[in-house]
């Protein structure tokens, strides 16, 4: 493949210093009491596509109806328990690290979310997407898609085994690349606990260069996106295991207290 | 300190943006197919995702949520798999490269007595770093509408980016600007029983 220009475009200094500077204003918000928001700014100006996409007028507060407060029921018609094995979806082995993914979905009182979608998608080991409009040049892998879902269980459990995906560029800014990660689509017992996220992987050295992981401002909600390696998930001459638990919102659920607010 | 009387609530996973390569996950057969057209009470949920810019977004994707005619939430199982007959009350559909998105799907009811009927929506889009609900009213719903609590509470001048506006027999147009001139409604929804002292700021974002 071509190696292709590199684009002129801001550099990472200019996006570093623009994430520290928003970090300095939250933590000095948290410390003078306000509440640590649970999700990320809409408006994250060095995350380049928020720009014109976040609302700028106040959200409505509504209360939630009956039809809020429930969730679609999915049946395990839905989804094939093959689904959930991202690297049997071809004829052929998928290249890359083979992993095991688990955990558990909960709402915020602890309780398991059960029999509720969860999809994923990701990038290949190379960090190629199948997608027409992702143009990294780094090649597609013919046996693997990326795509996976599975229901949860009683316990709220999910499992799925596929490959480590590799980390890949953007055009947020010169030089941009993205941490790997794997996109996550939660449903809960209620439709305002929906969630999508994305699944980082432990010790990711481009974790501090990116925006998007960098839009949350504090690192204990940073580090509930990051997996953490279980060597009780891991499996003897086949899988490298990691363990992620996820907590969703609830109509009850209300934000989390600085951690640090009281010792300021 | 904080009150360790009470047990405080797990803290929440934090959202991201779904991006923009969503396109072989999150689309699936039938997905916007949320009642077969060939119903009688079938009916199109249509319109386009605009920026501030008021360009149309072609990387978004609208998931829609409702009742059905008697304002029921519907409990029937397999969501993805559609057989045509059922309502499952669940739609998901990806915008084209111009923005617009199209669902078939029944008018609802009123889920309960003084409100209006609506489809909750919701939209996760590239740049929208924690997705985005809101709400489609009907605009042949006037005297309901007038009624309606949510509605009621919203700016006058803004009330409109909340209803959907028929053009065809059977067609309601629900256009959804995240931001700049005629921005959308957008919602978050009330804790049921918040400790009085997060009322208010505390849970805005």
């Amino acid at each position: 493949m071509p190696r292709p220009v590199p684009q002129p475009g801001e550099s990472q200094q200019v996006i570093d210093a623009e994430i520290a500077a928003l970090h300095r204003a939250a933590h000095d918000a948290a410390a003078s009491g306000a509440p640590v928001p649970a999700h990320p700014p809409r408006d994250f100006p060095p995350y380049r596509s928020t720009r014109l996409r976040h609302p700028t007028h106040e959200l409505v507060r509504a209360d939630p109806e009956e039809i809020e407060l429930v969730s679609p029921a999915f049946g395990h018609t839905d989804v094939a328990a093959e689904e959930a094995d991202l690297t049997i979806q071809h004829t052929g082995e998928p290249l890359g690290e083979r992993i095991i993914l688990t955990g558990r979905v909960l709402d915020g009182e602890g309780r398991p979310v059960r029999n509720q979608l969860v999809e994923i998608w990701q990038a290949n080991a190379s960090g190629r997407y199948v997608h027409k409009r992702d143009q990294h040049p780094a090649p597609l892998d013919p046996n693997f898609t990326g795509v996976g879902r599975m229901i949860t269980g009683d316990d709220g459990s999910y499992r799925l085994t596929t490959i480590k995906p590799g980390a890949y560029p953007w055009k947020n800014h010169r030089n941009a690349w993205r941490p790997a990660h794997i996109h996550f689509s939660f449903f809960g017992s209620a439709f305002t606990q929906r969630l999508i996220t994305q699944m980082y992987f432990p010790g990711d050295p481009l974790f501090a260069l990116d925006p998007i992981y960098q839009s949350i401002s504090d690192q204990g909600a940073r580090d509930r996106l990051v997996a953490t390696y279980d060597h009780d998930v891991s499996e003897p001459e086949w899988a490298i295991g990691y363990r992620w638990d996820v907590v969703l919102t609830g109509p009850k659920s209300t934000p989390i207290e600085p951690e640090d607010a009281d010792h300021a | 300190m904080p009150d360790q009387s009470t047990p405080r609530p797990l803290a929440q996973t934090p959202a991201q943006t779904v991006g923009p390569f969503f396109g072989y996950a999150l689309p699936y057969s039938g997905g916007p197919t949320v009642r077969a057209p060939w119903q009688p009470d079938a009916i199109r949920l249509h319109g386009t995702v605009f920026d501030g810019a008021g360009d149309p977004i072609p990387d978004a994707i609208v998931e829609i949520w409702g009742a059905d005619a008697a304002g029921r939430p519907s409990t029937e199982r397999g969501v993805l798999e559609r057989d045509q007959h059922g309502f499952s009350g669940f739609g998901r559909a990806a915008v084209d490269r111009d923005g617009h998105y199209v669902f078939t799907t029944i008018k609802p009811g009123a889920t309960r007595d003084g409100l209006a009927p609506y489809l909750l929506v919701t939209v996760f889009a590239r740049g929208v770093l924690h997705h985005l609900f809101t709400r489609a009213y009907f605009d042949d719903e006037a005297a309901a509408n007038a009624a309606d609590p949510l509605l009621s509470s919203v700016d006058p001048a803004r009330r409109h980016t909340l209803v959907a506006v028929s053009d065809a027999p059977g067609s309601y147009r629900f256009d959804i600007r995240l931001q700049g001139e005629g921005e959308t409604v957008f919602l978050e929804f009330a804790a049921l029983d918040p400790a009085p002292e997060r009322r208010g700021e505390g849970m805005r974002r």
